[in-house]
């Protein structure tokens, strides 16, 4: 689905992510994680078109969407989130839903003023779609609110929202999981492998939460200093040292098999 | 009296006048967070393409073309327009920040153009244009200035009305509130900021028509930042940024204080009324700071307007079940 080929990027004198290449297979829920530091949001904002590779290629379906910006890549199917809640602050959660879907006729200012009925059917249209995906998030009773009053739970699942406003393929979600309480930790988890397995959404998932990551993403890579460390389930994952080493520094690794 | 309603009309025209600009920079700043305070410029422009095209032939600039109003008014959204265009195509790419600093410099550079450019603009001197409809309804221009100002306020009104509730000003709110947000959900950012921009300034050029054919004379001191440039910023800012119908209400009071406060130091004595001028653009500053200290929203707030939208889907759906 998403083919990353040799990403390098360098800020000034810090390399983020170095000579970077992975795959996220379709149709899967794959889990990035890593340190802090390691690179994974900087190549999730080159993934999305955020910012540009300083060399490299993106893949997307085999099409090569390097120098595309970031709203032609949602043409394509590419949808994306940000770690830190990015709702539109003065605007009803139900507006942040409905704003999404492509091509609406009445983002043309010809239609809006010439052809009122046939905007007035598509607004119609893609405010049944929002209240739908409010009702799945089970937030009906905050859309009049302004998204900037939600809390911050709400705030992530409003931005998962957005994502299932689109005819979206594959969906990059940036630590969804941050500052969220378990109930709605929950509700997260449920909503993202449903998306996977009724609609074929296909995720990758930033996240420190190695519970979330356990529970719905396979494969998991890790990164450490810009590249990829290693691939696999998440029990492989857990048993393998090199992890244990790039999380914890020297020795973890043999204190872990001293405690087991 | 009659003077007295004469002069109420005469009023009524020019906040109708600064309603319209109130309502350009409305699309501008109100919705998309575009810091253009270079209004003046495209005012500017609007008001002396409308003097060219539609004044009396004149050998002291270009024209008159003696063309119809209506000609007038629609070269003037074209100029301005164009003008906002190649301003926006170089500085919308940057931060908002450059675009202040473009805005105001343009501004200066129009005015100054206006001034020296004699061949075009008549310069100093200025321009005469002659009024429109002298002779309608028993020949009281004002009435009649008044009647056409309302009518081409409420058509501006009623269009930016249907664009804010469109999904193409829910876009220019979602840039407002969050760029990357909205190049998430697949939004050109730049091509709608270029409208918004470009839209804004027709409207401001517009308003320049109107103006200059109010007046019949035009000069570049007209266009100075202060009258043409910053009381439309208090006049929005006041009234309700992001609401239409704050920017007009806005227009109104702002004006009724302007000129109630020239109307006073008018009553003062010769030398110290020269001296209160500068205290009346102090005061309007004072007013500003109150106003975003104590209802930063201004009069009519656009969560105001929201609600009374909700409550009216409301109203709606209950009738459908």
């Amino acid at each position: 689905m998403i083919e990353v080929r040799n990403i390098t990027k360098t800020f000034g004198g810090l390399v983020a992510v170095d000579n970077c290449s992975l795959d996220v297979g379709a149709g899967t829920i794959t889990g990035m994680i890593g340190p802090n530091g390691a690179g994974k949001s900087t190549l999730f904002n080159i993934i999305a078109g955020f910012l540009p590779p300083s060399s490299g290629q993106i893949l997307l379906d085999g099409k090569d969407v390097t120098n595309l910006p970031p709203h032609k890549r949602f043409e394509l199917g590419m949808v994306r989130t940000f770690q830190v809640p990015s709702e539109l602050a003065r605007m009803t959660a139900l507006e942040n839903l409905m704003l999404v879907p492509g091509q609406q006729s009445g983002e043309s200012l010809i239609n809006a003023w010439f052809r009122p009925g046939r905007v007035r059917a598509d607004e119609a249209r893609t405010r049944q779609r929002a209240e739908e995906v409010l009702q799945t998030l089970e937030m009906t009773h905050v859309r009049n609110e302004l998204a900037g009053n939600l809390s911050g739970g709400q705030k992530k699942l409003l931005e998962i929202g957005r994502t299932m406003m689109t005819p979206a393929k594959v969906v990059l979600l940036d630590e969804p999981g941050a500052g969220v309480n378990r109930t709605l930790m929950g509700k997260i988890t449920e909503v993202i492998r449903r998306l996977n397995r009724e609609h074929g959404y296909t995720f990758c998932i930033i996240e420190h939460d190695m519970d979330l990551i356990a529970e719905l993403c396979d494969p998991v890579i890790v990164m450490t200093q810009g590249s990829v460390l290693t691939q696999g389930t998440m029990d492989e994952i857990r048993r393998n040292e090199d992890v244990l080493e790039a999380y914890f520094g020297g020795g973890a690794a043999a204190a872990a098999d001293a405690d087991a | 009296m009659a003077g007295i309603i004469e002069y109420a009309m005469f009023t009524l025209c020019l906040i109708g006048i600064y309603g319209i600009l109130a309502l350009g920079l409305n699309i501008q700043w109100g919705l998309t967070g575009l810091f253009n305070i270079g209004v003046a410029a495209f005012f500017a422009v609007g008001a002396y393409t409308s003097g060219i095209l539609t004044g009396p032939p004149s050998e002291a600039h270009l024209g008159g073309f003696a063309m119809p109003l209506l000609v007038g008014m629609l070269g003037a959204i074209v100029t301005s327009g164009i003008l906002a265009l190649l301003v926006g195509l170089i500085t919308l790419n940057l931060r908002a920040d450059y675009l202040a600093i473009a805005s105001i410099g343009i501004a200066e550079i129009v005015r100054l153009f206006l001034k020296t450019e004699g061949w075009l603009t008549g310069g100093v001197r200025g321009m005469e244009i002659g009024r429109p409809f002298e002779d309608w309804l028993g020949g009281n221009f004002t009435l009649n200035f008044l009647i056409f100002t309302i009518i081409v306020v409420a058509i501006v009104y009623v269009l930016l009305e249907i664009a804010r509730r469109a999904p193409w000003g829910r876009v220019l709110r979602s840039i407002r509130e969050n760029e990357d947000a909205t190049m998430a959900a697949g939004k050109s950012v730049l091509a709608f900021r270029l409208q918004a921009f470009v839209l804004g300034s027709c409207v401001m050029g517009l308003a320049g028509a109107m103006y200059a054919h109010f007046f019949g004379f035009l000069s570049p001191e007209a266009f100075r930042p202060m009258l043409a440039t910053f009381l439309v910023w208090v006049m929005l800012i006041a009234g309700g940024s992001g609401n239409n119908k704050g920017a007009l209400i806005g227009a109104l009071v702002i004006w009724l204080i302007w000129s109630g406060t020239e109307f006073a130091t008018g009553l003062l004595p010769a030398d110290l009324s020269t001296r209160a001028g500068s205290l009346r653009i102090l005061l309007i500053g004072i007013l500003l700071e109150i106003i975003l200290v104590t209802r930063p929203e201004g009069l009519l707030s656009e969560a105001g307007e929201r609600k009374r939208q909700i409550a009216r889907e409301k109203r709606r759906a209950g009738e459908e079940t």
